[in-house]
C-alpha cells in the first residue's frame, strides 16, 4: 500500500460505491477499511512467507463485461458444472465483475429465499445484509487482507434461507475470470435460518491468462438453529493470479455445516477455512483435495474451533504435489474451555510426485478442555516408484501411471464429498491439471 | 501375430553395485513353455525384473531382445507394450484404483487414442475371465490388490495375463501361497494362454505347478547363472532329490550369490 503509482485511492471507492447506489453505512465501511489497510500487516500463514506477494497490483478494479444472455452462451467449462438449462434451476452466473445471469426457482422466491448478486443484495436488503456482511463471521480489520476486501470489494452473492426452508436442490454460482484486466474481489453470504438446509456450490473459472491478478474473496456462511448448510467450492484460478480465499462459518445450537472445498488454482493461494463452533451440538466437517504444479506455492489452513459443548468437528484433507509445487497443510482442532463432550479429528495427506515438490503437514490439537477427544493423522510422502514399476510394466505410460496414482490417492476423499456435482466436477479438474 | 522370440545373451546384473547374475543365457519361443528352478537367493527374481526394467536392477553386460529388438533400451511400458509380461513375486497394492480401471488403462494403452475398448466388452471380458478364475465379482471393484490375500493376488496376475495377452510371459512363483484348489484354477488359466503366439518362463520351487503345467525346458539356476538345463523330467528328479546332486556334479559348495 506504500506504492505510490497504485491506482486505487478514496476517490475510486466513492465512484464505484455511489454508481452500485450502494447505502451509506456500506460505503462507510468501505472507507473505514481502507483507512486500516494502510497499517494493518499481511496474515500470517504458517509456514508460508507471502509478504512479496502480489496482493495490490491488478488491472483494474472494475472491468465491464457484456452479459452473456444464456446459459448456453456460457463458456463451455461453466456449462460443464451448470448442466442442461431448467426451470428449477437456481443459478448465478458472474462475468469478472459483472453480474450477467440470476435464475431463482418460483417456488424458492415464494417461500423467501433471497438469492442476488451482491450489489443488489446491499440495495434491495440493505438491512438484512448489514446485519450479516463482516459483522459477526469475517471482521474487515482482521488484517491487511480482509481490510482491502471490505474496502474493494466488487462482485459475489447473498443467499438468505428462511426458517424452516429446505432447498433440495443446490443452489450454484459460477465466477467466470476471461478479462485478463479483471481483479476479483468477491463476497459471499449464505444464512440460514433455523431448521433450514441448503447446499451451495461455487465455481472458479479462469478462461484468460493474464500478467497479474488478484482474487481476494470472503465467504460467511451463517448456519441458524439446527440448520445445514452444504457448501462446495472448485476454485480453478489460472497461474498469475494470486489468490487469498478465506472460508469461515459459525453455528448455532445443532446446526452442522459441511465444506466440500476442490482447491485447484494454478497460482499462489493462501487458503483459509475456519468454522467457529458456537452452538451445543453443532458439527463441523471439512473434506479438501487440492492438486498442485508448476512453481506455485499454496498454504492451506483450515481449522475448527470448538466453544460448544458436544460439537464435532471433521478435517479431511489429501493433496498432490507435482513438478515445483510447494505447499503447506495446516490443520488445526481447538476446543476451548467449557466445549465438554467435544471430538475434534483431523487428517491429512500430501503425495509429491517429483523431487522438486514439497509438501508439509502440520497438525496441530488445542485443548483447554479435559472432557474431550480428539485425533489426528498426517503424513508426508514421495510417490513409490515400485508401484509406477508395477502399473508400467502392464503397458501403461508413465504418465498415466501417474495419473492413475494421483487419483487413487485423492479418492479416498473425493469419493467421500456429500455433494454429488462436485465430485463430478473435481474428477474432471483433477484430470486435467494432472495431464498438462 | 507370429511366433516371437526373447533371446538373452551373457546377462551380468547387479543391484546397488552387487553383481547377481553373472552371464545368464536362455531363449524362449512362442510355443514354448520353459521353467527355471533353482534354490532361494540365487537369482530367479532378479531375472525376471532385469527382463522387466525394474528400475533398482542395472544391467552391466549382455542383451536381452525381442524379436530382435532391443529390449534394454525400452521403458518398462515399452517392454510390456512390445509382448512382455511378469507376474511379479509381489505385487503392488494401489490404493484408490480400482482393478477394473486399471485393467481398462492396460487395454487401452495398447490401443489407439479415440479407438479405446468400449465399457460394455471390456467388461464382458472382463467378467469371462474372472468366472474361469473362479474370482468373486466384486474383486474388479476393489482396489487394486489392496487387501487381496496372497491366494489373491496370484489369481490377479493372472487375470492380467490373460486380459493381455501378451507374447512372452515370466511368472515368477505364481504357484506361492496358493491352495490346492487354487493352483488348479491358476493353472487353468495360463493354461488357456497355451499356443504358437505365447511362451512362457514359469519360476517355481515345486513340481506341482508343473503337474498341471508341463514344461518343454527346465533350467537349474545357481550363484546367478543357469547351471544345468533339461526336459520335464530334471524337475521330477529335483523334486524327489533335491539339489544336492547337481552341486556335487558341478563342484558347487555354496548355491547363493556371493
Ligand atoms: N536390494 C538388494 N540389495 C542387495 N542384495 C539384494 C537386493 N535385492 C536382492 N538382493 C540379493 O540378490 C540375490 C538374488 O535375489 P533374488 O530375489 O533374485 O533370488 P531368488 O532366486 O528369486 O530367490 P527366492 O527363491 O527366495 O525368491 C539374493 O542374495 C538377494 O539377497
Ligand atoms: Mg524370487
Amino acid at each position: 500500500m506504500t506504492e505510490t503509482k497504485w491506482s486505487v485511492d478514496e476517490s475510486l471507492i466513492r465512484d464505484f460505491s455511489t454508481a452500485n447506489n450502494e447505502p451509506e453505512w456500506l460505503l462507510n465501511v468501505r472507507l473505514d477499511a481502507f483507512k486500516k489497510a494502510e497499517d494493518l500487516p499481511l496474515p500470517k500463514p504458517d509456514k508460508t512467507k507471502i509478504d512479496k506477494w502480489n496482493f495490490t497490483e491488478f488491472g483494474a478494479h472494475n472491468v465491464q463485461s457484456a452479459p452473456f444472455n444464456a446459459l448456453s452462451a456460457l463458456p463451455e467449462a461453466a456449462q460443464a458444472v451448470i448442466g442442461e438449462e431448467n426451470d428449477t434451476q437456481n443459478v448465478y452466473v458472474q462475468r469478472n465483475n459483472t453480474p450477467s445471469i440470476l435464475k431463482l426457482s418460483d417456488e424458492l422466491k415464494e417461500a423467501g429465499v433471497i438469492f442476488t448478486d451482491f450489489a443488489t443484495a446491499a440495495k434491495e436488503h440493505s438491512d438484512l445484509f448489514q446485519k450479516y456482511f463482516m459483522q459477526q463471521v469475517v471482521k474487515a480489520d482482521e488484517h491487511k487482507l480482509t481490510a482491502l476486501h471490505a474496502a474493494l470489494v466488487n462482485g459475489g452473492i447473498f443467499l438468505y434461507v428462511p426458517k424452516n426452508v429446505e432447498i433440495k436442490e443446490p443452489v450454484q454460482a459460477v465466477f467466470i475470470h476471461d478479462d485478463a484486466q479483471a481483479a476479483l474481489f468477491n463476497h459471499v453470504i449464505v444464512a440460514a435460518e433455523a431448521n433450514s438446509s441448503v447446499t451451495y456450490v461455487e465455481n472458479y473459472i479462469s478462461t484468460v491468462k493474464t500478467e497479474q491478478g488478484v482474487a481476494n474473496i470472503v465467504t460467511e456462511v451463517i448456519a441458524g438453529d439446527n440448520a445445514q448448510i452444504s457448501y462446495g467450492a472448485v476454485d480453478t484460478l489460472t497461474e498469475n493470479v494470486t489468490t487469498y480465499v478465506n472460508r469461515r462459518g459459525i453455528t448455532a445450537p445443532n446446526a452442522r455445516i459441511e465444506w466440500s472445498l476442490g482447491i485447484m488454482n494454478d497460482g499462489n493461494t493462501v487458503s483459509e477455512n475456519v468454522t467457529n463452533l458456537i452452538g451445543d451440538g453443532s458439527y463441523a466437517d471439512t473434506k479438501m483435495v487440492v492438486v498442485g504444479r508448476g512453481k506455485q506455492s499454496m498454504n492451506f489452513t483450515t481449522k475448527v474451533v470448538h466453544f460448544g459443548k458436544h460439537t464435532e468437528g471433521y478435517i479431511l484433507k489429501h493433496g498432490v504435489m507435482k513438478d515445483e509445487a510447494k505447499s503447506i497443510f495446516n490443520g488445526i482442532g481447538k476446543i476451548e474451555h467449557g466445549a465438554s463432550k467435544s471430538n475434534a479429528e483431523q487428517e491429512s495427506r500430501v503425495l509429491m510426485l517429483s523431487e522438486k515438490a514439497r509438501g508439509d503437514a502440520n497438525p496441530i490439537l488445542l485443548i483447554d478442555e479435559d472432557d474431550v477427544t480428539a485425533g489426528h493423522a498426517a503424513s508426508v510422502g514421495r510417490v513409490d516408484p515400485l508401484q509406477l514399476y508395477y502399473l508400467m510394466s502392464r503397458g501403461i505410460s508413465q504418465q498415466e501411471a501417474e495419473r492413475l496414482v494421483i487419483h487413487g490417492f485423492l479418492a479416498p476423499v473425493v469419493n467421500k464429498l456429500p455433494i454429488e456435482n462436485v465430485k463430478k466436477q473435481l474428477t474432471g479438474v483433477i484430470e486435467r491439471k494432472v495431464r498438462q | 501375430m507370429s511366433q516371437s522370440t526373447l533371446t538373452i545373451k551373457d546377462l551380468h546384473v547387479a543391484i546397488d553395485g552387487k553383481e547377481i547374475l553373472k552371464g545368464v543365457n536362455l531363449e524362449i519361443k512362442g510355443g514354448e513353455f520353459h521353467a527355471i528352478m533353482g534354490p532361494n537367493g540365487t537369482g530367479k527374481s532378479t531375472l525376471s525384473s532385469a527382463i522387466m526394467g525394474h528400475p533398482k536392477y542395472e544391467v552391466t553386460q549382455g542383451t536381452i531382445t525381442l524379436d530382435g529388438e532391443d529390449v534394454l533400451e525400452m521403458e518398462v511400458d515399452e517392454r510390456a507394450r512390445a509382448g512382455l509380461f511378469l507376474a511379479m513375486q509381489y505385487p503392488s497394492e494401489i490404493t484408490g484404483v480400482t482393478n477394473a480401471e486399471f485393467l481398462r488403462s492396460a487395454v487401452n494403452a495398447r490401443r489407439e487414442e479415440g479407438d479405446e475398448i468400449s465399457l460394455m466388452k471390456f467388461i464382458r471380458q472382463m467378467d469371462g475371465n474372472m468366472d474361469l478364475l473362479e474370482m468373486d465379482q466384486d474383486m474388479a471393484q476393489r482396489y487394486l490388490n489392496e487387501g487381496f490375500s496372497g491366494g489373491e493376488k496370484k489369481r490377479n496376475e493372472i487375470l492380467q495375463l490373460m486380459t493381455i495377452e501378451p507374447k512372452i510371459a515370466i511368472l515368477d512363483e505364481i504357484d506361492s501361497g496358493l491352495d490346492i484348489d487354487a493352483l488348479k484354477v491358476v493353472s487353468k488359466g495360463i493354461n488357456k494362454m497355451r499356443g504358437e503366439d505365447f511362451g512362457c518362463l514359469m519360476i517355481t520351487h515345486y513340481q506341482r505347478l508343473l503337474n498341471y503345467i508341463t514344461p518343454d525346458h527346465v533350467h537349474v539356476m545357481m550363484q546367478g547363472k543357469i547351471v544345468k538345463s533339461g526336459g520335464a523330467e530334471l524337475a521330477e528328479r529335483l523334486e524327489a532329490e533335491g539339489y544336492d546332486w547337481i552341486k556335487q556334479e558341478l563342484g558347487i559348495e555354496d548355491e547363493t550369490v556371493q
